[in-house]
């Protein structure tokens, strides 16, 4: 029995003649049908995604694309082989019967499916007053259109950009304008940008950047009210420090919310936070009980991680939509001990004001950072970040060649502070200091990261289903 | 032609900005920005930095009119780059 009794050819008959549906026909998805072909997947293959476009790729919409060196619509994905399937384009997942395996999509179409992948992603936070959010001129970037827009409206010559929120897209978007000689003003509610992702100890640094770029960054207030002129289009912004900024486009870049709205009700782990998976990617059901024919990868995905103990991460991370839809894929199409465990260690970059900064690991679960080669003052350093006396991730800028040790060091668990010399050990790395996160329970928009606790379904959380 | 450079991976050695100036250009000391679909004329430059990349970052695909049976070469022309780190 033991052994055999697995091997009952119903992996065979479901890589042979199967059923894959990937909901979401992005990065993650576009990678995982390849891996799934690749693995000799000749059943049918379903591709559905709510944008009308083929997967492209999104990180070059807020630097290239900005830059006037890229067209929005010409940043479509290489592939890395044919993947044959029947896309399902410009029409959104809306429903899921678990029990019936189908997806509903919007225009009332049902696909049944074997394995389901889903990779849907997040979707940019609109600006919460719906009114102003329609006024001309204000927009978000996180597709296509969205870059295709702005990019039109930066090159119209505005008077004055106004950027809300300095995460990563925010802080990107001031770096364009700048370079193209626009004025900008960044309001952001922290006390630095990116304080939520790397802390204010980075944060500052980033805010000499800012203003160093002249910049006009305002920090540690809100936007509270958007202004337009009668015609409709946005004309000012005021400030909870009771000032106004007169801008005629104004970018709103307060993070992103995931796309998990569709499966309310279905009986799936899926909530604000993203979808509950195991390390496996096989998706939780509301109960903890993981699924056997669900699956999920990319940015909607939370699963555990066992170098970061086993807390639920969710990572907003190109790198890790790559990976993980690779992971995913092997796992759709293999016996339960052949499947392997998503264990990527997180690593992302932005360039920002002509400056490369490279992450690894996960930095907002440090307390303490030290600078261990270079100097803040320089914007030439790296700084490892520690968390109970081991080294939990580490950020360069400009000095990225130096990240695959420090990779390693995280693997390792090493302890942190590094008991040995570095290369360009400067007096300010020789002690460590708080990296001065902002409180977890406020919330931020800056993380790329959410650790997001234990529990797969996160009873916290507000979990809204439909009816 | 499409390609796309796994920046998690690019350390920044400037190779394809010497090979192919016209697609790929530093930005900065370290940072790399690059034409995502690259004019055809560029193809053999291109393909030249693939392979100078020392940490194998860029993934091209070569499209055709039918890109459904060029995808092997571009598979080949940037083979292991671009995927799982």
């Amino acid at each position: 029995m033991t052994g055999e009794r697995t091997r009952d050819g119903s992996l065979e008959q479901l890589k042979r003649e199967g059923r894959i549906v990937v909901v979401g026909a992005s990065l993650a998805g576009l990678r995982a049908a390849e891996t799934m072909r690749d693995k000799g997947f000749t059943g049918s293959l379903t591709m559905i995604g709510d944008e009308p476009y083929e997967p492209y790729d999104r990180p070059p919409l807020s630097k290239q694309v900005l830059l006037g060196n890229a067209v929005a619509d010409h940043t479509a994905l290489p592939r890395r082989r044919a993947i044959d399937a029947d896309w399902r384009l410009g029409v959104p997942a809306t429903g899921l019967d678990m029990a019936a395996r189908t997806v509903r999509l919007g225009n009332g179409d049902e696909v049944e499916y074997d394995r389901l992948l889903i990779a849907t992603g997040v979707r940019a936070r609109p600006w919460p007053n719906p009114e102003e959010a329609e006024l001309e001129g204000v927009f978000v970037l996180r597709t296509r259109d969205d870059g295709e827009g702005l990019q039109r409206a930066l090159a119209a010559g505005p008077r004055r950009v106004l950027v809300i929120g300095a995460g990563f897209t925010g802080s990107e978007i001031a770096s364009a304008c700048r370079e193209r000689g626009l004025n900008v003003t960044v309001a952001e509610r922290g006390e630095a940008p990116l304080v939520g992702a790397l802390g204010a100890v980075i944060g500052r640094v980033a805010a000499e950047m800012h203003r160093e770029h002249d910049v006009d960054l305002r920090t540690g207030v809100m936007v509270t009210a958007l202004e337009g002129d009668p015609a409709g289009r946005v004309r000012a912004a005021h400030l909870s420090d009771g000032s106004s900024v007169e801008a005629d486009v104004v970018v709103v870049s307060l993070g992103a919310q995931r796309n998990t709205e569709w499966l309310a009700g279905s009986g799936l782990g899926a909530g604000p936070r993203g979808i509950a998976c195991d390390a496996g990617c096989r998706a939780f059901d509301v109960r903890g009980i993981v699924t056997d024919d669900i699956f999920v990868a990319g940015d909607v995905a939370r699963s555990p991680h066992a170098l970061f103990g086993y807390q639920f991460l969710s990572l907003e991370h190109w790198g890790n939509a790559v990976a993980q839809a690779d992971t995913a894929a092997h796992n759709m199409l293999s016996e339960s001990a052949d499947r392997r465990p998503h264990l990527w260690v997180p690593a992302f970059w932005s360039s920002q004001f002509g400056v490369n900064i490279k992450s690894v690991g996960v930095p907002p679960m440090g307390t303490e950072i030290i600078v261990t080669q270079g100097s803040l003052s320089e914007r030439r350093f790296a700084a490892v970040y520690g968390y109970q006396g081991r080294v939990i991730a580490a950020v360069t800028f400009d000095n990225c060649r130096w990240l695959p040790f420090y990779e390693h060091q995280i693997e390792s668990t090493a302890p942190f502070p590094p008991p040995y010399s570095t290369v360009d050990r400067r007096p300010e790395g020789n002690k460590p200091v708080p990296a001065d996160f902002p409180d977890p329970s406020v919330p931020t928009h800056g993380p790329t990261i959410t650790l997001s606790g234990y529990s797969p379904a996160d009873r916290k959380m507000t979990f809204t289903p439909g009816r | 032609m499409r390609l796309v450079v796994d920046l998690n991976r690019c350390q920044g050695y400037a190779q394809c900005a010497f090979l192919a100036p016209d697609v790929f250009a530093m930005h900065g000391d370290e940072s790399l920005l690059y034409n995502p679909e690259a004019a055809a004329e560029q193809r053999e430059d291109v393909v030249r930095a693939v392979a100078a990349c020392p940490v194998g970052a860029i993934l091209l695909e070569l499209t055709d009119e039918d890109m459904a049976d060029v995808v092997s070469q571009g598979a080949a022309a940037g083979a292991g780059s671009g995927g799982t780190r």
